[in-house]
């Protein structure tokens, strides 16, 4: 492959800062606690500001449309619930002036509730079909005790949005939770995940972003009490053009829990730009927690960047394990040439190798039309690369 | 009959502080059914041949000609050539993480025999042949060379030799590494190969270890980028008592 030695042109950066220093301002529900960001600031260093389309600096007002498709089982209910709501904010609060400004631009939110002990047969399937201009949005799902759901989050189209998304998950429940961010190359996309695992409960996040033109999407995890779960999965697939960026907060509060994450990503294109942030915090009363994270990267073609910053703070001594791992490799010549060797032209060699790289996350996903189709986007993604 | 044809090949690899040339003008042919041990010291060059032979990129070929029946070999990619029939059994073969190996052989044999073989006689022949190397069935669901051990690999080379059935197996190394038990059971399937007559077989080596097991028809010791002798099987016993000494003095003038 040409240029296979100058491993210079793929960035791979590493950086080592403080969870507390990383945001500069504490959380809050409104947008005026926030400075409006320059572009150096710890938590903004790495997202091209001026690609927002103003929903940084309070210019986006909320001129446009999304359409919702909103599917569930028997037993689901949907309201909609003015922000005093007590189930509003509970999961979290916005970190940024951007999830700030969303819940600043929104006078209402929308609650998915699953009773508690539901077993749902079906996922529950909200589609946000994005249909030109600036959209704020505020979800929460509310999963109750014992109740065990899939969601389905799917965004498509284009819009400049914002957006909260909660979930509350109940005691010893069980939640899968899949977001798929499909947008058109034009659509931007900055969002918070807050998510709060209740006593002995254990949900599993994949976030797959294939689309947009600049997509955030931060996913924070705390736990309401011991013996939680969550495992936080990602894939990406960043072309030409695209900012795709991706920060987890696993806020270890409680004792004996677990946690696991793995974001994996592919980039070809000169422009394309990934970034991942890792972190983890380890509080003081988290005795016997367990957690591990880890974070690969693809450099398909020279030009592109990741960064990754994986962050682990510990403070106590008391646990299982806590660990971490980030590696971004070039498109390995010496797999390309040992599948040749056996007879296979480099393009299937190469779509064999990219499907091996996320197979492992696919399998994750568990539901058989979102795993499929995420299959075919790939199949679409490396068709363009490799002609 | 198939037939490999070397002629002067001279190879270079290019490095930062420029182009270092490895093989100094190789001449050899390996018909159909013959053995042929490629025998040196490490640093001679043995394993730049077998790599230039199936194309690694890393390899410039600076003069001479490779032909396979007639058909320039130099003029293929990688791919091509694996397709015409060229077959390198490496010595370190390289992982292929989340890629099981019945989808990489089933991939393989596809691209090799111009059409996907029948399901049912596939999952025969893959099940037989494993046997044969006397492979845990549960091996075919692992990802290609991933966590395998040394003598692990080195069977799963094996199997993909005796299932592709190539006109030329070049094994580069293939005793490194291997226990005494695993090395009868790789030589067994390289033997079951060769025994089907249709296949010329260079086996390239430090030791002659191999050569217990795997008997050649022909021996050549190579030095400083070329064969400096050939023989017949006693050149080897030669070797052993004698070691390289006599040729990397004789290279290095």
């Amino acid at each position: 492959m040409p240029g296979a030695d100058s491993a210079g042109e793929a960035v791979a950066a590493a950086v080592e800062s403080s969870v507390v220093t990383r945001t500069s301002a504490p959380p809050s529900f409104d947008v005026a606690d926030f400075p409006v960001p320059h572009g150096r600031e710890e938590e903004w260093r790495f997202t091209p500001l001026s690609r927002l389309r103003g929903l940084h600096d309070g210019t986006a007002a909320a001129d446009g449309s999304i359409k919702v498709d909103l599917s569930a089982p028997d037993g689901v209910t949907v309201e909609t619930v003015g922000l005093d709501d007590p189930r509003v904010g509970r999961a979290g609060t916005p970190v940024d002036r951007v999830t700030a400004q969303a819940f600043s631009s929104v006078e209402k939110a929308t609650v998915v509730s699953v009773p508690r002990d539901a077993v749902l047969s079906e996922p529950v399937r909200l589609g946000l079909h994005g249909e030109g201009g600036v959209t704020y949005g505020h979800t929460v799902f509310d999963i109750g005790a014992f109740a065990e759901a899939v969601l389905v989050l799917d965004h498509t189209g284009d819009t400049a949005r914002a957006a909260n998304v909660e979930f509350l998950v109940g005691d010893g429940a069980k939640l899968t939770v899949v977001s798929v961010q499909d947008w058109d190359d034009t659509a931007v996309h900055v969002t918070q995940h807050n998510v709060l695992v209740g006593r002995d409960a254990s949900v599993k996040s994949i976030v797959v972003t294939f689309g947009g033109d600049v997509v955030r999407v931060h996913p924070r995890v705390s736990y309401a009490g011991p013996g939680g779960e969550a495992e936080l999965y990602g894939l990406y697939f960043t072309d030409e053009g695209q900012h795709h960026e991706h920060r987890l907060l696993v806020d270890h509060n409680a004792p004996n829990c677990r946690s696991n994450v793995a974001y994996k990503g592919a980039l070809q294109g000169e422009t394309a730009r990934a970034v991942w942030i890792g972190d983890v915090v380890i509080r003081v009363q988290a005795t016997g927690t367990e957690t591990y994270e880890l974070n690969r990267n693809l450099v398909l073609t020279d030009g592109a960047q990741v960064h990754s910053v994986p962050n682990l703070e510990i403070e106590t001594g008391e646990i299982q394990g806590a660990g971490h791992a980030s590696a971004t490799g070039r498109f390995e010549d010496e797999q390309l040439f040992y599948l040749m060797a056996r007879g296979i032209p480099a393009d299937e060699a190469r779509r064999l190798v990219v499907r091996g790289f996320f197979a492992e996350l696919v399998q994750q996903i568990g539901v058989a039309d979102v795993e499929e189709r995420l299959l075919a986007k790939l199949e679409a993604e490396l068709a363009e690369s490799i002609g | 009959m198939a037939t490999l044809e070397i002629h002067d090949l001279h190879v270079s690899v290019e490095s930062e502080t420029g182009s270092t040339e490895i093989l100094r003008g190789v001449d050899l042919t390996v018909k159909q059914g013959e053995t042929h041990a490629i025998m040196g010291p490490n640093g001679s060059g043995k394993s730049t041949l077998a790599y230039s032979l199936a194309g690694h990129p890393k390899y410039t070929v600076t003069g001479g000609t490779v032909t396979l029946d007639g058909e320039d070999v130099l003029e293929m990619s990688v791919d091509e050539r694996a397709r015409a029939g060229v077959f390198l059994a490496m010595q370190y073969p390289v992982e292929v993480p989340g890629v099981s190996v019945s989808n990489f052989l089933r991939t393989s044999a596809t691209a090799v025999r111009g059409e996907a073989p029948r399901l049912r006689t596939w999952v025969k022949e893959v099940k037989e042949a494993m046997e044969r190397l006397e492979m845990d069935p549960a091996f075919a669901e692992r990802n290609v060379n991933e966590g395998f051990s040394g003598g692990e690999k080195k069977r799963h080379e094996i199997l993909q030799l005796e299932l592709l059935r190539p006109k030329v197996a070049i094994l580069d190394e293939t005793d490194s590494g291997l226990d005494i038990d695993a090395l009868r059971i790789v030589s067994s399937g390289v033997n079951r190969v060769r025994e089907s007559g249709d296949v010329g077989t260079l086996l390239i080596t430090h030791y002659t270890r191999i050569l217990r097991y795997i008997k050649p028809d022909h021996v050549h010791v190579f030095a400083g980028g070329r064969i400096v002798e050939s023989g017949g099987a006693e050149l080897a016993d030669k070797l052993e008592a004698e070691g390289y000494e006599q040729y990397t003095k004789g290279a290095a003038s």
